[in-house]
C-alpha cells in the first residue's frame, strides 16, 4: 500500500492545564494515497488535535509521523511552514478567509508564501487563481469580499485557496459544520470530485450523513482510534442532491 | 513573497484605518515638522547674524567702557565712564595694527524737527566711524575732523529718523533738528542698513561728532565706546591682546584691580549674538527629539494593538504556509511605511510652518536639504526601531493559538 500518511504510536499531551491532557494516545495508522477518510468522535475526543498534527500546524509529543515518506517531526519551523504551503490544503469550519480581501486575493495568498524556486509570474498566478475559483463554481464572484458571500460561497473560496498550490493532502476540520444540508452536499461533492482526481482527503465531522461521503471512517474516543471501517454504502453527492430536490418538490406539493 | 506585494499589503492595512493611522503618525509628524522649523530658524538666525557681522565692517574691534553684559551692550547709561579720548589716541599711537580709531559716546534722546519729534539713539563718533562700520551715504556726507575739534552742531541721520521727522527722508538734508534744545544741521543721510543681529533697527540713529555729543547732548567727559578696525590680515586675537595691554597700563589694571573696560572682536560679538539662537535651537531640538521618541512609542503601541487585533489574520497566513519571516516582514514594513508616511507629512507640515513663520512672524528661516533628509532618516529609523518588537511578536505567534483567537 502506498501510504501518504503513516503514524506510529503518535502522542500528543497538552501541559498547559493543571493536569496534563493526553489528547492523542499511541495512535498508529496508515492512510493510503487517494483515500477519503472521515474522522468522527465525540467532542473532546482528539479529532482537532489529530488534524493539527497531520496538517503540520502542531508537533506530536511522541511517536513518529511520516508524511509522503518524510519524518516531519524533525523539521524546522520554516520547513513546517513550507510543508503546509506546498503539500497540504486546509479547509476550516469557519472558513478563515482574510476579511476585506477579495475572493481572488484570498485564493492567491498561498502562492505569495511559496518559497520554492518555481514561482509563477503575476499574470500566471492570476489566471490559476481564477481557474481554481471557476472549478469550485464561484468564478463570477471573484471580486467579492467574504462579507459579501454566503457561508457556502465562502467555503468554496476557502477550498479554492487550499487547492492553489496543488497539495497532495486536503484537510478539512468540520467543513460543513456551519452550512445547511444542501450546501454541505455541494461542498462534499467538490471533495469527492477532487478525491476522484487523486487528492487524498481527510475530513473531521460528527455527522454520520456527512461521514458517509468518505471511503473510510475512523472513530476516535479519548484520543484513541476506536473503530476504523470502510464505508459500505457510500453517499454520492449528485445522487444525494437529486434526492433533496425530490423531497423539496414533495414538500411543495 | 514579492516586495511589491508586501508594500501594497502594508499600505492597504494602513488605509483601512485612516483616522488611527493619522493619529499614530501625529507624534512623528509634529517631531519632524519641529526639526525642520527649528533647524530652519536656527540657520536663518545664524545667516542673518553673519550678514550683519559682515555689514558691520572688516576686522572691527569694539572697546566698551565698564563691564559688559552678554549682548555686548555697556552696562548702565554711558558705561562706567572710564574711557577717554586720550585712551583712543594712545591706541592709535601704540597699537600699529590698528587702521582706524573712532572714539564714541552713545546715549538716547528725543529729537525734534518742526512739530515732529522722535526718540532715538545718539551716536557720537569721529569721521573714521563711517569707514569702520561701513556706513554709506544716500545724500550729503560725513562730518569732518574740524567739526570734531569745534564740537560743531552738525549731524548725519539714519533713514528711520529721517522718515519719522520729515516724512520723506530726502527732505532732511540741510534741515535743522533740535536735540536737548540744541539745533543741529543735518549734513548727511545714511544709507539703509536694516536690523542688526539683535533685531534692533540700525537706521534709527543720529550720528554726530563725539565732542558735540559729549558736551552738548550727554553732558559727559568720558567715552562709552571706542570703535577700531585692524589692518587687513591682522591677527585679531593678538590685536585684542595689544589693546588690552595698552589700556591695562593706562588704567593701572592688574593685581586685584579688575578691568574697567571690555574688548570684543567681531568674532566674539558674533558668538554672543548667536549664543541665544544656539540655545533656542538646542531647546527646539530637544523638543523635536522628545516628540520623535513619543511618535515612535505611539507607532510601537499601535503596531502592538494591530498585531493583537490581527492575531487571527496572522494565524490564517501561517496556516497556509507563511513563514515567521514573512509575517515579520509584513508588520515591519507596515511600521516603516507608517513612519515614512508620517515623516513625509511632517516634512510638508514643517515646510508649510517655516513659510508661515518667515512670512507672517517675520523671523528669518533658512531651509536646507540637510535637516529635511535628517528628519526623514530619523523617522524611518524610528519606524525600524519601534516597529521591530511588534513584528517579532507577530512572527513568533503559534499558528494554532492564533487561529483560535477571537
Ligand atoms: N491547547 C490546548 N491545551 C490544553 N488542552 C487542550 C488544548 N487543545 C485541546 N485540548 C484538550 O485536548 C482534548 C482534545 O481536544 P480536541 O482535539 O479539540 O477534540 P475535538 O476536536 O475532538 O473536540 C480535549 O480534552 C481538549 O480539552
Ligand atoms: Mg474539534
Amino acid at each position: 500500500m502506498d501510504a501518504i500518511i503513516k503514524l506510529d504510536h503518535l502522542e500528543k499531551t497538552y501541559h498547559s492545564a493543571e493536569t496534563p491532557v493526553r489528547a492523542v494516545r499511541a495512535v498508529s495508522l496508515e492512510i493510503a494515497r487517494g483515500d477519503f477518510v472521515a474522522i468522527m468522535g465525540t467532542s473532546g475526543s482528539g479529532k482537532s488535535t489529530m488534524m493539527n498534527i497531520l496538517g503540520c500546524l502542531d508537533r506530536p509529543t511522541g511517536g513518529t509521523y511520516l508524511l509522503d515518506g518524510v519524518d516531519v517531526s524533525g523539521l524546522s519551523r520554516n520547513e513546517f511552514a513550507d510543508v503546509r504551503n506546498r503539500k497540504i490544503g486546509f479547509v476550516f469550519q469557519n472558513f478563515n478567509l482574510l476579511a476585506r480581501t477579495s475572493a481572488l486575493d484570498n485564493v492567491k495568498l498561498p502562492m505569495l508564501y511559496n518559497h520554492s524556486g518555481s514561482k509563477l509570474s503575476g499574470k500566471a498566478q492570476q489566471d490559476k487563481a481564477m481557474k481554481t475559483l471557476e472549478m469550485v463554481g464561484i468564478g463570477k464572484r471573484w471580486d467579492h469580499t467574504p462579507s459579501q458571500l454566503s457561508g457556502g460561497q465562502q467555503q468554496r473560496v476557502a477550498i479554492a485557496r487550499s487547492l492553489i498550490n496543488d497539495p497532495v493532502l486536503l484537510l478539512a476540520d468540520e467543513p460543513t459544520g456551519n452550512l445547511d444540508t444542501r450546501t454541505s452536499f455541494d461542498i462534499l461533492g467538490i471533495f469527492q470530485r477532487l478525491n476522484d482526481q487523486g487528492i487524498t482527503v481527510i475530513m473531521v465531522t460528527h455527522e454520520n450523513d456527512v461521514a458517509n461521503f468518505a471511503k473510510r471512517i475512523i472513530i476516535m474516543r479519548d484520543g484513541k482510534v476506536r473503530s476504523d471501517v470502510q464505508v459500505q454504502q457510500r453517499s454520492i453527492a449528485e445522487v444525494e442532491l437529486k434526492k433533496l430536490e425530490a423531497e423539496k418538490d414533495d414538500d411543495d406539493s | 513573497m514579492k516586495f511589491r506585494v508586501i508594500i501594497f499589503t502594508a499600505i492597504s492595512a494602513l488605509f483601512r484605518n485612516k483616522m488611527r493611522t493619522l493619529l499614530t503618525a501625529l507624534g512623528l509628524i509634529i517631531g519632524v515638522a519641529a526639526v525642520i522649523v527649528s533647524v530652519g530658524m536656527g540657520n536663518g538666525a545664524k545667516a542673518q547674524v553673519m550678514a550683519q557681522i559682515a555689514s558691520m565692517g572688516d576686522n572691527v574691534i569694539l572697546i566698551f567702557a565698564g563691564s559688559v553684559n552678554r549682548g555686548g551692550m555697556t552696562s548702565g547709561a554711558g558705561g562706567a565712564g572710564t574711557l577717554t579720548a586720550d585712551d583712543a589716541m594712545a591706541l592709535e599711537r601704540d597699537v600699529p595694527a590698528l587702521e582706524l580709531v573712532s572714539p564714541g559716546a552713545t546715549g538716547g534722546s528725543r529729537v525734534a524737527a518742526g512739530n515732529q519729534n522722535w526718540s532715538t539713539k545718539i551716536y557720537g563718533a569721529s569721521p573714521e566711524y563711517f569707514d569702520i562700520r561701513r556706513w554709506t551715504f544716500t545724500q550729503g556726507g560725513p562730518f569732518t575732523d574740524r567739526d570734531v575739534k569745534t564740537s560743531a552742531k552738525v549731524c548725519v541721520i539714519g533713514n528711520t529718523v529721517a522718515t519719522q521727522l520729515f516724512g520723506e527722508p530726502e527732505l532732511s538734508l540741510g534741515q535743522t533738528i533740535r536735540i536737548k534744545k540744541v539745533p543741529f544741521t543735518v549734513i548727511g543721510l545714511l544709507g539703509v542698513k536694516g536690523a542688526d543681529a539683535r533685531g534692533q533697527d540700525q537706521d534709527d540713529t543720529v550720528v554726530m561728532p563725539y565732542t558735540s555729543a559729549m558736551k552738548r547732548v550727554m553732558g559727559t567727559k568720558t567715552l562709552s565706546i571706542i570703535n577700531v578696525s585692524a589692518v587687513h590680515g591682522a591677527n585679531i586675537p593678538v590685536v585684542v591682546q595689544q589693546i588690552t595691554d595698552v589700556l591695562n597700563q593706562r588704567h593701572h589694571i592688574g593685581g586685584d584691580r579688575d578691568a574697567d573696560f571690555k574688548v570684543l572682536s567681531q568674532e566674539e560679538i558674533a558668538q554672543m549674538a548667536t549664543a541665544t539662537s544656539k540655545i533656542m535651537g538646542l531647546l527646539l531640538t530637544i523638543v523635536a527629539s522628545v516628540s520623535l521618541v513619543i511618535g515612535g512609542i505611539g507607532i510601537m503601541n499601535i503596531m502592538l494593538v494591530s498585531v493583537t487585533e490581527r492575531t487571527r489574520e496572522i494565524g490564517i497566513r501561517m496556516a497556509i504556509g507563511a513563514r515567521g519571516s514573512d509575517i515579520l516582514l509584513q508588520f515591519f514594513i507596515e511600521a516603516i511605511t507608517l513612519s515614512c508616511l508620517g515623516g513625509l507629512t511632517g516634512i510638508a507640515v514643517g515646510l508649510g510652518s517655516a513659510n508661515l513663520v518667515s512670512n507672517f512672524a517675520g523671523m528669518p528661516v533658512l531651509i536646507t536639504s540637510g535637516p529635511i533628509l535628517l528628519a526623514f532618516g530619523v523617522s524611518a529609523l524610528v519606524g525600524v526601531t519601534f516597529g521591530f518588537y511588534p513584528a517579532i511578536k507577530a512572527s513568533s505567534l503559534d499558528p494554532i493559538e492564533a487561529l483560535r483567537y477571537e
